[in-house]
């Protein structure tokens, strides 16, 4: 593959350095540390550019990996290839705990938990008996292959970069694969992901626990390179530092995390070295300057280094096409035209003292095309995330074939063959139009994380691009499919939601304004798709301003004003009903 | 554990308490008006504290000269702002505040230092340089970043706290310093000993509660100040400087972080990185309150140091482990009493 080829010549730059003539040992040592760091800051990639979620308490989980290598290997005589499984195990199983709870902090005070943690994690391992105290455990046996200890830095050396290579390819697969489109959907917000099925908090936790044994992974080679541990490399300031890694590499990219490693310990070592020879008997300059750094490192230049390195190279052309033979099993319908299969019954919903939606009660049959339209305000939207378990109904009940699915959520409708567009477009911007229109498909896949890593997820994943390219097809923006969302008209994206809800392979179809935005030929192209659709088998509940659309489209009309129905019927009945004329013009007829 | 010892560590706990009070009330200003989750709020009080420890003892502190180098970068940043509509009278006016101002106070501060000031000119010009750093720190690091995301600002903030704890090293020292008493004098009620300085503590404690609750409900400034906290760009369209608004909250963040470290100075020895621990437990207080709520706050600092001197004696060793974990399960409660609002990040 293409794409490899970059990685393929680093590796090999990598494995070259410790033979080049002349190579200073203390090179070498920067370079461990580099990978260490590397490791590290490309779970934080993850977590944080990719997922959103800020962690300033990484130092902790590269303090459980190398505490339990040390314990294990000293103590107790382990081998220190037995200890690298469960020094993973315990990082990772400490950060399923940590990460139940942390996950579900919201906004900003997730990133100050991770703090808090991080503290109180640092102030355990200083204060353990077991764990050495302060002093922390040394004499940690050498990694060792046969006879052969990997006692200098040299020789660790490869055991560190293969790590780093190896962790850096599984994580890229990671990305870019179902589970990976799920995961970076976080950033944007959970209700567009969990209206496609995905459970948020779930992928949330996954890339906690990808993060926190990489970390480990980080701790247990760190441990067996200084073959011996103590509190301070794991405390908040390290955490901090972590961070500050991503973020000066680009937080968004996983090289971005190995540049960054390579920028901060180098320079790091510089100032250690060069400041004192300045400012004579200081002994924390180089923080000074670090902390102004990171300042106006946000202020210039926010997405980091990597972005800005990877702006020089010639762009990439587009993706290649996936191959569109292939196909999804699809639903069955056996539903008959007079079917019901929405029922909104007595539906009521206050946000305080307001009634957004006041005991409306509507249907939408099998193969019909319904429009609930009424002035702003008239709690259009609302009905919308009351349907889709968004909201839950303070009274009133909303049914799918027949049974009651008040309380599900979302991520349950859908299943039911329900998908939606929103009002206000949710998109990933950094994310390809394909990639976005794919996630529709999420529950249509079933490769999980450790298979795509390893790449065994292809057959599946090429299955669910296949169905992406063809609804995106469908909906006439072929073109635009390896283009970034972020980058298309607003109109445009409208039409992409649509076709990420068509991927959902739905029975009915919820469309937020739909139109708004569209030129007269895009809208004239939309109701000839919706048409199809409904001539498909499909049903459609649209919200809709444009009159002249809705009137010539939709089979029956539902009329809502403040929260209240007030007509129901075919459009020529709702054209001539006094009640609408009045609730939009605000006169009597 | 008999009465007198409980009576003890209450007592201690509510003057511990009554300080992380007054840093949590200033972290909740500062985030409501700007979004910035004010690390360094520790460092304004090891500033504070040590400046005037450095004063009264006849010492010239580095902070006049930080403040005076500060403010010309805060001049250079509003010069290059304004530089496309540079006018005289905007010249003088950010020269006055940023150069004029802080030069006078550095030369004050040169001019009582050798002569070993009285407690109140110490407190004076500690209160006053530590508020020009608050002030122009603002203006140099999180003004221009105003716009960003809360995790920008936090990230930033984390830098700022960096920066300034190494620049207290280069000041003050890897040693700790004690101050003179505020308030000297003490006296007995049944078992428990009131020093005078203690009193302060909840006297000022007090008195800050009910201004700031004041200066925020009747003045306009104070609602100008929440209108901002709401929504930023709301205010702007009604006229508020929302520059003026940050400056503002971070000068009172900073003057409260100076006299919470002018109060304690006295009771125990501070050093350059102290502050970062003290600021953090204001911080758990503030964060019991949701980051919104002063009073909420006040009673959670409180809480805090009650649970700060009780797992002191109990368990001295995992004090700081039992005081930041306090923190997780309020962290949860809070997030699922009130559940994310869809937010959209950049």
């Amino acid at each position: 593959m293409q794409s490899r080829l970059p990685i393929i010549v680093f590796a090999a730059v990598m494995a070259a350095i410790p033979f080049v003539p002349g190579m200073p040992p203390f090179w070498i040592v920067l370079l461990d540390n580099i990978g260490l760091a590397a490791l590290v800051a490309m779970g934080l990639v993850l977590l944080t550019g990719v997922g959103g979620l800020t962690s300033f308490g990484q130092a902790a989980f590269v303090g459980f990996g190398a505490y339990t290598t040390a314990v294990l290997s000293t103590a107790y005589g382990l081998s220190p290839w037995l200890t690298l499984p469960l020094s993973l195990l315990v990082s990772g199983s400490l950060a399923v705990l940590l990460g139940l709870i942390t996950v579900r902090l919201s906004g900003h005070y997730l990133p100050l938990g991770t703090l808090a943690w991080g503290l109180g994690l640092f102030y355990l391992f200083s204060k353990l008996e077991f764990l050495g105290r302060n002093d922390g455990i040394s004499a940690i046996p050498p990694l060792s292959i046969g006879t052969f200890k990997m006692l200098s830095p040299g020789s660790i050396y490869y055991a560190i970069w293969v790590a780093v290579v190896l962790s850096a390819l599984l994580t890229m697969n990671l990305l870019d694969s179902r589970t990976g489109r799920a995961i970076r959907a976080l950033r944007r917000g959970h209700v567009a992901a969990e209206a496609f099925g995905v459970h948020t908090p779930r992928a949330k936790l996954l890339v906690f626990i990808h993060a926190a044994v990489l970390a480990g992974l980080s701790g247990w080679l760190y441990a067996h390179l200084q073959r011996a541990v103590n509190p301070t490399p794991f405390g908040a300031q390290a955490g901090i530092e972590y961070l500050f890694i991503a973020v000066v590499g680009g937080a968004g990219y996983v090289w971005g995390g190995v540049l960054g490693a390579a920028i901060v310990v180098v320079l790091k070592e510089v100032l250690q070295s060069y400041l004192p020879l300045i400012l004579p008997g200081s002994g924390q300059v180089e923080t000074i300057v670090f902390g102004i750094m990171l300042v106006a490192l946000l202020q210039l230049a926010p997405g980091g280094l990597w972005p800005w390195l990877m702006s020089f190279l010639p762009e990439r052309t587009g993706g290649k096409k996936p191959d569109t033979s292939l196909k999804l099993e699809q639903r069955p319908r056996t539903l008959s035209r007079s079917s019901i299969l929405l029922q909104v019954d007595k539906a009521r919903k206050q946000f305080g003292g307001v009634v957004a939606v006041n005991n409306v009660s509507f249907d939408v049959q099998a193969r019909e095309i319904v429009a609930l339209i009424g002035p702003n305000g008239a709690g259009k939207s609302t009905t919308f995330n009351l349907i889709t378990g968004v909201l839950s109904a303070t009274s009133g009940s909303v049914s799918v074939l027949g049974k009651k699915v008040d309380k599900a959520p979302p991520q349950e409708i859908v299943k039911l063959g329900i998908s939606r567009t929103f009002q206000h477009v949710k998109l990933v911007p950094d994310m390809t139009v394909l990639e976005n229109v794919a996630i529709g498909a999420h529950l249509r896949g079933h490769s999980g994380p450790i298979a795509s890593m390893l790449r065994l997820d292809r057959a599946d994943e090429a299955r669910l691009l296949a169905e992406a390219a063809r609804q995106i097809e469908r909906v006439g923006l072929a073109d635009q499919m390896h283009q970034l969302a972020g980058s298309l008209s607003l109109g445009q994206q409208r039409i992409v939601e649509i076709a990420r809800a068509l991927c959902v392979d739905p029975m009915l179809l919820l469309l937020d304004e739909p139109a708004a935005g569209l030129r007269h030929m895009e809208k004239q192209q939309l109701a000839k798709l919706l048409r199809d659709l409904r001539d498909g088998g499909m049903s459609v509940l649209l919200v809709e301003h444009d009159m002249g659309f809705v009137m010539n489209l939709a089979d029956r009309i539902v009329v809502l004003d403040f929260g209240t129905k007030i007509a129901e019927g075919t459009p020529a009945t709702i054209k001539t009903n006094p009640e609408v004329i009045k609730a939009y013009l605000g006169v009597a007829a | 554990m008999n009465t007198t010892i409980m009576l003890f560590l209450v007592q201690d706990g509510i003057t511990n308490g009554a300080i992380y009070a007054l840093l949590g009330l200033a972290l909740v200003l500062v985030f409501a008006v700007t979004r910035v989750i004010l690390i360094p709020q520790g460092e304004f009080v090891t500033y504070g504290a040590l400046t005037y420890a450095t004063l009264a003892a006849g010492q010239m502190p580095g902070t006049a000269k930080l403040a005076l180098a500060l403010g010309i970068g805060a001049f250079a940043f509003d010069l290059f702002v304004a530089r496309k509509a540079l006018h005289g009278r905007l010249i003088v006016r950010s020269a006055l505040t940023n150069i004029v101002l802080p030069a006078i106070v550095l030369a004050l501060t040169v001019y009582f230092a050798a002569q070993k000031p009285p407690v109140a000119v110490s407190i004076a010009l500690s209160l006053v340089i530590v508020a020009m750093i608050g002030l122009y720190l603002y203006r140099v690091a999180f003004q221009p970043l105003a716009h960003t995301s809360v995790l920008v600002l936090l990230i930033a903030s984390v830098g700022v706290h960096l920066a300034l704890q190494g620049l207290g090293l280069l000041f003050f020292g890897a040693e700790g310093q004690r101050g003179p008493a505020v308030l000297s004098g003490a006296f007995t009620a049944g078992s428990l000993r009131f020093t005078g300085q203690s009193l302060t503590v909840y006297g000022i404690t007090i008195a800050f509660i009910v201004a700031l609750w004041l200066f925020f409900g009747l003045t306009l400034y104070g609602k100008a100040l929440r209108a901002t906290a709401v929504n930023r760009l709301g205010a702007r369209l009604v006229g508020i400087r929302t520059t003026l608004s940050g400056q503002i909250a971070f000068l009172l963040a900073s003057v409260i972080g100076a006299l919470s470290g002018i109060m304690i100075v006295p009771i125990t020895t501070l050093y350059y990185d102290s502050g970062f621990l003290i600021g953090l437990k204001g911080f758990v207080a503030a964060i019991i309150g949701g980051l919104v709520s002063y009073p909420l706050t006040a009673a959670a600092a409180l809480v805090v140091g009650l649970v700060e001197a009780f797992s002191s004696f109990y368990a001295s060793n995992y004090k700081e482990v039992i005081v930041f974990m306090l923190l997780i399960p309020v962290l949860l409660l809070r997030s699922l009493a009130a559940p994310a609002v869809e937010e959209e990040k950049d």
